[in-house]
């Protein structure tokens, strides 16, 4: 309670009020595939805080997965600009 | 009588053009209010376009036809094949972004500043950019006293999202919506191009003639 008093505080020029964050947390708990189907008085919001790192994180875990097979499939395959094309075509 | 008949039409349109000038500023009013939900939920809903994934798509594939297939004969290659996909993968979905955001501007710069100091020690560079180090528990711990749980949980987050280290909270909870839609089209993507190549990278001239039968019905 005392944070987000002194955080009201420090920016009260830009006048953030608690209602915008507690806007901001349900529209991200929304976002979240973990969270987004219990009801929000029952979600904290470090629960959502940090249901979100942990959802970036696991994101970024995919991607780099995901990185990791590109760049051996790319390696298989030398693809021509009329192969890339046909691919583009074909993600179309 | 006519007089009356002609007086109610004027005194009847007057009133009409006082209600319909009441409704034409409420209206107003609440198209201000819903521009501003539209401009959020536009932008939001930009990443899950079908348009937007295959404008992603195409960037992404001739970036990745740019990423050198062999590795440098030199025998410091610091970065693996892999690390130089994503980090091609990230700076496509930075320009798809069209620097809207502060995450999308903070992958270009950061990427300049890497090019910039690839002929000083190459180690350095990589590792301030690298996100498959380690998460540095100890150091949080010995903070967690004076730092309320909120906060510190907003400042994991700020590092999570490049660029947002010192945002205020409002701020970087936008930025870090922004930036979850744009992960999630990047993984969907990734996903549908890593298929692609899989099925078509053996025989390639029957295969893509099989996969536009089916995928065109």
């Amino acid at each position: 309670m005392s944070s987000r008093r002194s955080r009201s505080r420090q920016s009260g020029s830009s006048r953030i009020t608690d209602d915008q964050i507690n806007d901001l947390v349900s529209k991200l708990q929304q976002l979240l595939p973990e969270i987004r189907d219990r009801q929000p008085d029952k979600v904290s919001s470090a629960n959502v805080l940090q249901e979100t790192c942990n959802y970036i994180r696991s994101l970024h875990r995919e991607v780099d997965d995901l990185s990791e097979r590109l760049s051996e499939l790319l390696a298989t395959t030398e693809t021509t600009s009329a192969q890339a094309a046909i691919i583009r075509s074909l993600l179309m | 009588m006519a007089s009356s008949l002609i007086s109610n039409p004027v005194a009847n349109s007057d009133r009409l053009r006082e209600s319909k000038k009441k409704k034409k500023k409420k209206s107003q009013n609440q198209n201000q209010n819903q521009n501003q939900n539209q401009n959020q939920n536009k932008n939001k809903s930009r990443w899950k376009t079908q348009a937007e994934q295959q404008i992603y798509s195409s960037k992404l594939l001739e970036a990745l036809r740019q990423v050198p297939r062999n590795p440098s004969p030199a025998p410091s290659e610091a970065l693996p094949r892999g690390r130089a996909v994503q980090e091609a993968a990230d700076q496509a979905l930075a320009i798809a972004a069209k620097g809207r955001t502060r995450w999308s501007r903070a992958i270009l710069t950061s990427r300049l500043k890497l090019k910039f100091s690839k002929h000083k020690r190459q180690r350095v560079a990589v590792t301030g950019t690298s996100r498959s180090k380690k998460p540095r528990l100890n150091i949080v711990r010995l903070k967690q006293k004076r730092i309320a749980p909120l906060q510190q949980k907003a400042s994991v987050l700020g590092r999570l999202v490049p660029g947002c280290r010192k945002l205020s909270l409002p701020v970087l909870l936008e930025e870090t919506t922004d930036y979850i839609a744009a992960l999630e089209m990047q993984v969907r993507a990734m996903t549908a191009l890593t298929q692609l190549l899989s099925s078509t990278g053996a025989g390639y001239s029957a295969a893509p003639a099989d996969w536009l039968g089916s995928s065109r019905p």
